[in-house]
Formats: structure tokens, C-alpha cells, sequence
């Protein structure tokens, strides 16, 4: 009788220890609500009596960012007492982790999209944001992204991206700023670089590491070119089918990266991010094309030995001709959490960018160093951004980014591969391939994500 | 000891039942009939019928990733069972050392598959930079690469297999068949190997089956460059359902597909390979 009672009870103690391994997390709830008369100075509510005791879990995209957010989210629950999660994404894997976290129970409650063809997936988990405090303190009424008339998401930095350079090698090479214009004037400098870099010590670029970690650089960020400038002179701002009449240009800089870097061509697949920022930081190249979230991995250069150039690729009117400057970071809460969780992170958002400490955490340059699109952005000890900042108060055309209209991640993963591919074996035949992956497949993407998003 | 078994079977059957449940069973019926689906997550679908499965056959990638995988497993499974076989051969002769060498061939087994994916493409990239050429290139180095690093990472499980098997034939066989005259050759071919068949039923099933649902080596090794060239069925379905907007529903259809492809296939070879296999 009593083996029989131990047995039953010792099953009944693992079904249980195996279901609390489950749901150890949706017990009772936890953050102390804060108190309504407490000394701390909790963010005003609406005035409407806001639900208290929600909690924010917030998916954040940029590892980079990672450490800061953890320490604001610290900070942020003992200033007010609410519970603030922060969980990172690993590089590249955004959407998956997004879409197997929001299908849980306890599913992020704030999170973000990539611009107009991110929301198309995610819009149905968009909380409208039209006149919620945030909305309010947006700079310009641009950074917000709209589906239809409702405002699905809100841009919370702006950055910029060019060649970042290494003046003393520049120097060193005999070269200064002033004597690159545009694509010509690069191509000279860059290809004298590559005829003496045995003597000099150095090449020209980093590795152009088409691996995963870095592929982007080439794929979204170089492939936005093209893009802008077939955009501005056709007067549009989105398409169903490119033309790709910038594309020889993009094979001009395409070669000019992958036959004046550190490494052969064909093993630039192999090459990481990790690599290209290696080779920078230890001097063995001059130009690194990379934006000011990376101003992490180079500040050790020195403030002043950084200098940043426009990406020339001989379109004509290039010489007046800046940095590339826009956001694809928008964050989003989700509509489907509870109403409480999503007060508490409209409070969380609403204190991250005008709260001292908020604002502290966000846009210094020991922390996350961004530029945000608020009224109380702070000013930047990010060197990249200062840079950017003299590009437009020169009177410089910055270059928008159009990658967000992009198709597809699939787009730019067939396109990645078919640079690669290009790249290894620089027939014209393999340049058709690329061609294929930029103009064709653009229409082809474009259609399936019209069909997938009315199914 | 017999009678306690039969009344408590429950208690060690429970716990592990019930798992099998929660990871198994309930996310299989669930992939079944988001299989029918349109969804973003796999909590909030809308029931659309057998449309998934039209797009997954009509997408040429998903077709020429069964054309790979099915050319991966036949030459896998060829190359793992004859040179497994051989190994173990060769390692139930009494040669000093064997213990040695069955430990260090079987190793490999105990390494995951991203890491052994991630350390090979290390091996492969650091000697094909000899000759300013990297894995992800070209389809037929992506190819063979897997096919190396499988072979490395299975010889070995299958090795340990055959050993058993090789020892519970009776010596005495060998011996009458060697008096009767009988030469090395047919000593193999006609005693051991058709006393093995058991052994080898079980390791071409295992190789098959690990060839069609090679996932983690794929991933880490060559991630399906170039341009998809080396992607194999598992890869493909991932990549639909996690990379493509809109496409979970095709994946699920695939991954459908894919299981009723990979135990049609198996059962397949179990009805072959069985029905050689010899009563002692």
C-alpha cells in the first residue's frame, strides 16, 4: 500500500516538474505594480487611469546594441517598478525569433520591422499608434510608418552609411579627401593603392566577406545605390518592376571592392564580418564600407584618424553627392498583447527617448550611440555621425534609403548569391545572373508578395 | 520482479510518454493541418485546403533540392556501409590496438552537427585558400564537402554496428566453409554477408534516413550556396517556412511531402534488405 502511494506520488512529482519546465514563466505576476503616490517618478498616464502592472518584453534586433538595452531595462524597472525583458536576436535571425516569440504566450510586446515590406507580414500585430505620446515627439511626422492611415510603427534611429576610411593610410598612400570626387578620382586612388600595396603594406578594401554576417553590406546596403538613383530619375519612390539602369554601375564598384581587397576574390564567400572589421582596425586596409552603428568596432582607430566618403559608382551629378542617411528600424507594439502590457510599453518607449536617463542610454556614444528622430535627441559622441552630420551641413545630397522596398529577404539573398557567385568567376555570363537576380526576380518578388499578402 | 514491473509501468512510462506527446505527437497532427493553412504564426491560421502543396511542387528550387538530396544519399549510404564494413573488418582481426581505434573512429558521432559543419568548413576553406578558392563557390565542392563530412561524422556509428553484428556470427561458419575449400571471398560473400543482413538492414535505414534528413551539417557547412545549389530538403523547407513572407504555409506542405517521401523510402528498404536476411 505504501509502495503503492510512493510510486503514485514520486509519477505525479515528474509529471509536475516537467510541466513547470514548461510554464514556469505564466505564474502569478510579478513586477509590484507601482504604486499611484510612490517617491518614484513613475511616467504620466494619459490622464484616463491607464492599466498598471502590465510588463514589457521587448525583442530587440541590433546585438550590438545589446548590453545597453539590458542596463536601460535595469534602470528602467528601478526607476518605475515595471518589469522590462530584453531579449536580442542573433545576427540574421530577426524574423525567425520574432515569429516562433510572438506565437508564444508571453509573446514580445514590442518589437520591430524593417519598413513597408516587413509590415506587410507583421501589420496584423500592429498596435495603431496615432496619438499615442511617442507619436508626439517624433522630429518629423516621416519617421512614423504608416499602413494606411493607421501608424503601424515608429523609426527610433536614424543612421548612415558610406566607405569609412583610415586617413593616416590614406595619407600614407599620398592621398587626402579632397582628392576623391567621384567614381573616376576613387577608382585612380583605389587601383594605385592595389599597383603598390606590396610596398605600402596595406590594401585598398577590407574583404568584402559575402558570409552571412556581412553579405548585407553588399546585397541591401551597396544595392541601394542603383536603386536610388534609377528611383530619382524616374521620379518614383517605389516599383513593381525595375529597370535596372544603374547596374553597370554597381558592377563598377562591385569590381573595384572585390579586386582591390585584402583576400582573392573567389574566397570572399568564406569571409566574415568579423574579418572585414579585423582587417580595418589592424590597418591592413584603408576603406571599410560600413554606417555609423559600427563606430563600436573601429572607435579604437581614434576620432580622428576616421573619416567617412559617399560610395561614388559614377552616376552623373555624384560630385555633390553624400552619405546614405534612413532608418529600417521601426518599432512596433503588438496589438495582440494584453492592454496592460501594452500601456506599460508605450510608457517604456515614451521614457526611452525623453527621459535623461533614457535618452543617456540612448544616444551616447559609450552606450547605443544613436541618432533618434525625436524632439530630445541628444548630441552625438558617435565620430561616424558627427562625419555625416558636416556631409549634410555641406550642403550635400544625402542618399535615401530605398532599401526597404525591397521584394524580398529572398531578393537579397539571390542577389547576395549571384554576387558571390560573380564575384569568384567575373564572367560577363555570371554579371547575367546577377542582372537576372536584380531585375527579373524584383518583378517575380514583388508579385508573389502582392499574392501572399491578399491570401 | 516481473509482477512490480507490470504494476508500475505507468510511473516510467509516463513522464516519457507524455513528452512524447508534447514533442511529437501534438506538433505533427498541428504541422498536418497547418499543412492546409495560410498563416504568419502557427498560433492564428486560416484553413485555404491543398493550395500549399500545388506551390510546393511547382517550385523548381524544392525540386531540384530532392534531386541533391536523393544523389547525396546514394552515394552517403554507399560510401558509409562499404567503408564502414571494411573498418570493422578490419578491426575484428585481432590487431593490437583495436580498442583504440573503434574509440577514436566512433568520436566523431559525439559531435553536433552545426559544430562538425562549422569546424569542416574551417578545414575546407583553409586548404582551398591555397588555391584562392573557397566551399561556397561552386556546387560540386558544397558536394563533396558534405559527403566527406558525413562519411567522417557516420563511419563510425555504423562501424560499432557491424562489429556487433560480425561478433555474434558464429566462428565455426567461416571455419566449415574454409575446410570445404572456400577462399577468402567467398568466406565473405557467402557466410559473413549474408549473416550480417540484420546489421546492414539497420545501417542502410539509418544512412538513408540521415541522408534525406540532413539538416544541421547542410546549414552550417555550405547554407545551400551557391545560389541554393547545395541546398537539401530540410534546408529548403526551413528556408521557406523562416525567410519568405507568406510562404510558412508551402513549407509545412513540404515538410509533409518530405515525411511521407522519407518513410515510403524507408519502409521500402526495410521490405528489401529484410526479406535477404537468413535465419541462424
Amino acid at each position: 500500500m505504501s509502495k503503492k502511494l510512493l510510486a503514485l506520488s514520486l509519477g505525479i512529482l515528474m509529471i509536475l516538474s516537467v510541466m513547470a519546465g514548461c510554464g514556469g514563466n505564466s505564474g502569478g505576476s510579478s513586477a509590484p505594480a507601482p504604486s499611484a503616490g510612490g517617491s518614484t517618478p513613475a511616467p504620466e498616464n494619459n490622464g484616463s487611469a491607464a492599466p498598471t502592472g502590465g510588463s514589457v518584453y521587448y525583442l530587440n534586433f541590433k546585438p550590438e546594441a545589446d548590453a545597453a538595452w539590458q542596463a536601460l531595462a535595469k534602470e528602467y524597472t528601478k526607476e518605475t517598478g515595471v518589469e522590462v525583458k530584453v531579449q536580442t536576436a542573433a545576427s540574421g535571425q530577426y524574423e525567425t525569433t520574432l515569429m516562433s516569440e510572438i506565437a508564444k504566450t508571453e509573446a514580445p510586446t514590442l518589437f520591430q520591422v524593417n519598413g513597408p515590406v516587413g509590415l506587410a507580414k507583421w501589420k496584423d500585430y500592429c498596435y495603431d499608434l496615432t496619438g499615442s505620446q511617442i507619436a508626439g515627439e517624433l522630429s518629423s511626422q516621416d519617421f512614423a510608418l504608416m499602413d494606411g492611415s493607421k501608424m503601424a510603427g515608429i523609426a527610433y534611429v536614424i543612421e548612415t552609411y558610406g566607405l569609412i576610411y583610415n586617413k593616416d593610410l590614406l595619407q600614407k598612400a599620398g592621398y587626402t579627401e579632397a582628392d576623391i570626387t567621384d567614381f573616376a578620382s576613387f577608382k585612380k586612388v583605389v587601383e594605385d593603392i592595389t599597383a603598390r600595396s606590396g610596398e605600402l603594406g596595406f590594401s585598398a578594401f577590407t574583404s568584402a566577406g559575402m558570409d552571412g554576417s556581412s553579405d548585407w553590406r553588399f546585397k541591401t546596403h551597396l544595392a541601394n545605390l542603383p536603386i536610388y538613383y534609377e528611383f530619382e530619375a524616374d521620379k518614383i519612390g517605389d516599383t513593381d518592376a525595375i529597370k535596372g539602369t544603374y547596374l553597370d554601375n554597381y558592377r563598377q564598384i562591385w569590381d573595384l571592392y572585390i579586386n582591390n581587397a585584402t583576400c582573392a576574390p573567389a574566397m570572399l564567400s568564406a569571409k566574415t564580418g568579423d574579418d572585414a572589421v579585423a582587417e580595418f582596425v589592424t590597418e591592413q586596409a584603408v576603406f571599410y564600407q560600413n554606417g555609423t552603428w559600427a563606430y563600436g568596432d573601429v572607435s579604437d582607430l581614434g576620432d580622428d584618424n576616421l573619416g567617412m566618403l559617399p560610395i561614388y559608382i559614377g552616376a552623373s551629378g555624384e560630385q555633390n553627392q553624400g552619405l546614405c542617411t534612413g532608418t529600417e528600424n521601426y518599432w512596433c507594439v503588438n496589438t495582440k498583447a494584453a492592454p496592460e502590457d501594452i500601456q506599460a510599453t508605450l510608457d517604456f518607449m515614451y521614457w526611452c527617448v525623453t527621459s535623461d536617463t533614457g535618452l543617456k542610454y540612448m544616444c551616447s556614444g559609450d552606450q547605443m550611440g544613436f541618432v533618434i528622430p525625436f524632439k530630445k535627441n541628444l548630441p552625438s559622441e558617435n565620430a561616424l555621425v558627427n562625419i555625416a552630420n558636416d556631409y549634410v551641413a555641406a550642403g550635400k545630397t544625402s542618399i535615401k534609403w530605398c532599401f526597404p522596398t525591397m521584394p524580398s529577404e529572398e531578393w537579397k539573398n539571390v542577389l547576395g548569391s549571384a554576387l558571390t557567385t560573380y564575384a569568384a568567376d567575373q564572367t560577363d555570363a555570371n554579371w547575367e545572373t546577377v542582372k537576372t537576380a536584380f531585375v527579373d526576380n524584383w518583378a517575380a518578388e514583388k508579385e508573389k508578395a502582392k499574392a501572399k499578402a491578399n491570401s | 520482479m516481473e509482477k512490480s514491473i507490470k504494476r508500475y509501468f505507468p510511473v516510467f512510462l509516463l513522464p516519457t510518454f507524455l513528452a512524447f506527446i508534447i514533442g511529437f505527437i501534438v506538433p505533427f497532427l498541428m504541422g498536418l493541418y497547418l499543412s492546409l493553412c495560410s498563416f504568419r504564426t502557427v498560433t492564428d491560421a486560416k484553413f485555404i485546403g491543398l493550395g500549399n502543396f500545388v506551390e510546393a511542387f511547382q517550385d523548381p528550387e524544392f525540386i531540384h533540392a530532392f534531386f541533391f538530396t536523393a544523389g547525396f544519399t546514394i552515394v552517403t549510404v554507399v560510401l558509409i556501409n562499404v567503408l564502414a564494413f571494411a573498418v570493422a573488418m578490419i578491426l575484428t582481426k585481432e590487431i593490437p590496438g583495436t580498442n583504440i581505434f573503434r574509440t577514436v573512429f566512433f568520436m566523431p558521432n559525439l559531435i553536433g552537427g552545426i559544430v562538425l559543419g562549422y569546424i569542416w568548413q574551417l578545414i575546407f576553406n583553409g586548404i582551398l585558400a591555397r588555391y584562392d578558392l573557397a566551399l561556397k563557390i561552386s556546387a560540386k565542392y558544397g558536394f563533396w564537402g558534405l559527403v566527406i563530412l558525413v562519411c567522417w561524422q557516420q563511419i563510425g556509428y555504423m562501424m560499432i554496428i557491424y562489429i556487433a553484428g560480425l561478433q555474434a556470427i558464429p566462428g565455426d561458419l567461416n571455419e566449415a566453409a574454409s575446410i570445404d575449400g572456400a577462399n577468402g571471398w567467398q568466406c565473405l560473400w557467402n557466410v559473413t554477408i549474408p549473416n550480417m543482413m540484420p546489421s546492414i538492414t539497420i545501417c542502410t535505414f539509418l544512412t538513408m534516413t540521415n541522408g534525406f534528413k540532413l539538416f544541421d551539417q547542410n546549414l552550417s557547412l555550405t547554407a545551400g550556396e551557391p545560389m541554393k545549389q547545395t541546398e537539401m530538403l530540410a534546408l529548403n523547407i526551413f528556408n521557406t517556412f523562416y525567410s519568405r513572407v507568406g510562404w510558412q504555409g508551402v513549407g509545412q506542405a513540404k515538410a509533409v511531402v518530405f515525411f511521407v517521401l522519407v518513410v515510403g523510402l524507408g519502409i521500402l528498404q526495410l521490405q528489401m534488405t529484410r526479406s535477404k536476411e537468413v535465419q541462424q
